[in-house]
Parts: C-alpha cells; sequence; structure tokens
C-alpha cells in the first residue's frame, strides 16, 4: 500500500512541528526554526528549481510572483496560489492558497494560538530568492489553520541584493 | 503532485539547528539535534505504520510485523524494499538496504560526514515509531560500514 508523497510530506511537517513545540519553550522560538530551516532549504531548493523549470532570469516582481506561484509551488507542492493585492507601487503581493498541504488533517492545539504552522515556507521563499539576488519579506496574515477562509501570504521585495555574485558566475 | 519529500525535508535540517540552546555546549547541541530527528522519525514512523496497516489483517506474529517494515514501509519511504532481513529468532532483527536512499544522495566525504548521521538517526526513529504503533518496544541501531549500504538492528523488547 502506497502513500501519495504528499501524504508522506504532510507527516514529515507535521512530525517536525510536533518535535519543535517540544523542544521550544513558546510559539515565538518555533516560528523562528521553521524559518530558519525553510532558509536552509531554499537556498539549495533554487539550484533544484532553476535546473528542473528551465525558467529564464525574471525581469521584474511580477515574472516572478508568476514563477512562484504557478511554476514553484505546482512543483514542490503541487499546487498554484493566486496571486492578489499587489500595492500600487508593484512591490508587494499576496499569494492565496486555496487549500495548504502541509495542513491536511492538521488542528491547533489551544495552547498554540501564536504559531505559525506553515512559517517553514516563509523561509524557504526567502532564502531562496535571495539566492537570485532579491531580499524579501515573506509572512502569513491569513491561515486556515486559524479560522481564516484562504490562507494568504504576503511577499514584499526590499532590494535587490548586489553584494554577491551566484557561484560560477564570472 | 507533490514532488517534495521528507528527504528534502530533513536534508535541509541543520542538526545543531534542530534544538539548540544557548546554554549546552557544542557537543551536546549535536546530541540534542540528532535525538529531536530521530523525535521526528518516531512520529512520522507511528503515523505512516497507522495509515498503511488501517486496511490490512493483523499480523501473525513478529516476524510478519518486521516484514511489513522491510516491506511497506520501507518502499513509502525509501523507494524500495530492504534488501537482506536476517534474525535469531529470538527478537533481534538485522535490516540491510544496499542502496539505502539518502545515502545514495550524498556526494562526497564532508558531506556524508556532516548529512549522514541525520538519515540514520531519523530511520531508528521511524522504525522504532512504526513499531511502537504495533505494540512493540524496541531499541534501533544503524551502521554504514560500505557507502551506500546501511545495517539498522532491531532488538524487539520482551514483553
Amino acid at each position: 500500500m502506497h502513500l501519495m508523497s504528499s501524504e508522506l510530506f504532510t507527516l514529515t511537517y507535521g512530525a517536525l512541528v510536533t518535535q519543535l513545540c517540544k523542544d521550544y519553550e513558546n510559539d515565538e522560538d518555533v516560528n523562528k526554526q521553521l524559518d530558519k530551516m525553510g532558509y536552509n532549504i531554499g537556498v539549495r531548493l533554487i539550484e533544484d528549481f532553476l535546473a528542473r523549470s528551465n525558467v529564464g532570469r525574471c525581469h521584474d516582481f511580477r515574472e516572478t510572483a508568476d514563477v512562484i506561484a504557478k511554476v514553484a509551488f505546482k512543483m514542490y507542492l503541487g499546487i498554484t496560489p493566486s496571486i492578489t493585492n499587489w500595492s500600487p507601487a508593484g512591490d508587494e503581493f499576496s499569494l492565496i492558497l486555496e487549500n495548504n498541504p502541509l495542513v491536511d488533517f492538521v488542528e491547533l492545539p489551544d495552547n498554540h494560538s501564536s504559531l505559525i504552522y506553515s512559517n517553514l515556507l516563509c523561509g524557504v521563499l526567502r532564502g531562496a530568492l535571495e539566492m537570485v539576488q532579491m531580499a524579501v519579506d515573506v509572512k502569513f496574515v491569513q491561515d486556515t489553520l486559524k479560522g481564516d477562509g484562504v490562507t494568504e501570504i504576503r511577499m514584499k521585495f526590499v532590494k535587490r541584493i548586489e553584494d554577491n555574485l551566484p557561484a560560477g558566475e564570472e | 503532485s507533490a514532488s517534495a519529500s521528507p528527504c528534502s525535508v530533513l536534508h535541509a535540517a541543520p542538526v545543531p539547528q534542530t534544538c539548540s540552546h544557548p546554554s549546552a555546549p557544542k557537543a551536546g547541541d549535536q546530541e540534542k539535534g540528532l535525538s529531536a530527528l530521530e523525535g521526528v522519525g518516531f512520529r512520522v514512523g507511528q503515523g505512516l505504520s497507522e495509515r498503511l496497516t488501517k486496511e490490512m489483517p493483523s499480523f501473525k506474529d513478529e516476524l510478519d510485523v518486521v516484514k511489513f517494515l522491510c516491506k511497506d514501509l520501507w518502499i513509502n519511504v525509501f523507494k524500495k524494499q530492504v534488501d537482506n532481513l536476517r534474525t535469531n529468532h529470538q527478537g533481534t532483527y538485522m535490516l540491510q538496504d544496499n542502496q539505502f536512499l539518502p545515502l545514495s544522495q550524498l556526494s562526497n566525504g564532508k558531506q556524508y560526514l556532516e548529512e549522514a548521521p541525520k538519515f540514520l538517526a531519523f530511520t531508528c526513529g521511524l522504525v522504532k515509531g512504526a513499531l511502537s504503533n504495533l505494540g512493540f518496544d524496541s531499541t534501533v541501531t544503524a551502521e554504514v560500514t560500505a557507502m551506500p549500504s546501511s545495517k539498522f538492528q532491531v532488538v524487539i523488547q520482551k514483553s
């Protein structure tokens, strides 16, 4: 009998969050650890993503948003969030996830109201984009686990990172 | 469908940071981190064993349970079965995987030294957790003698 790979991933992610809640005293510390772990995943995942997706360099943040929602999320989580709520300056947008595979069958216990369960995703996005010269802020602003109708991730472009050349680039 | 896998999550789980306390010495961090990963594996093992055995008839004996681990559990996590199972028929089992998936993805010596302990700790927990869900207490240890082959020794406690 086989579980779908997404079921196994959800199970592993849940086990990870549960272990972190056991090892750290408060939700804020767990959130930070998830972000950190996500960041470490993101800085490596970007190479895998670029190799498998064959997307070219994005010319602006709108293209970046499209690639994130339509290619990256699809490739790794099997979902395609919608992109909404662009700021007038074009430097901020929201990803709306109607369903979040990480939270299938998950319920937050009462004593973890500050836990940002899927915070790993924010770290992943931040780490991955940093490797392509973009500093971004990423945070959850709505979460179905907390009773909201949808899950909304807000992404804000902070600045272009000039200093580091990607490995191998002359 | 999703291509993210537990292995990719674990691959990026830095050992000291899984559980680091400012006051603990460095060696302690490493141990705590590995023990946390074993804890993650344990829960995955419990959950996975629960889901996989839902539709199955009950196991007829302990050996049957271990064969389930070697076959169904292993395929679901590591994409293949255990290659070799040995037992002394007194509660000790040796599971050998000659192409252990996490190890077969590690490229060089340095990466192996840093990464292998994480996957071994997770897998020991996985096996313990699966057995625990099925009513067995156990100790599980892992050994790598030749890459990418891994051996797991399982000792099931007498009840």
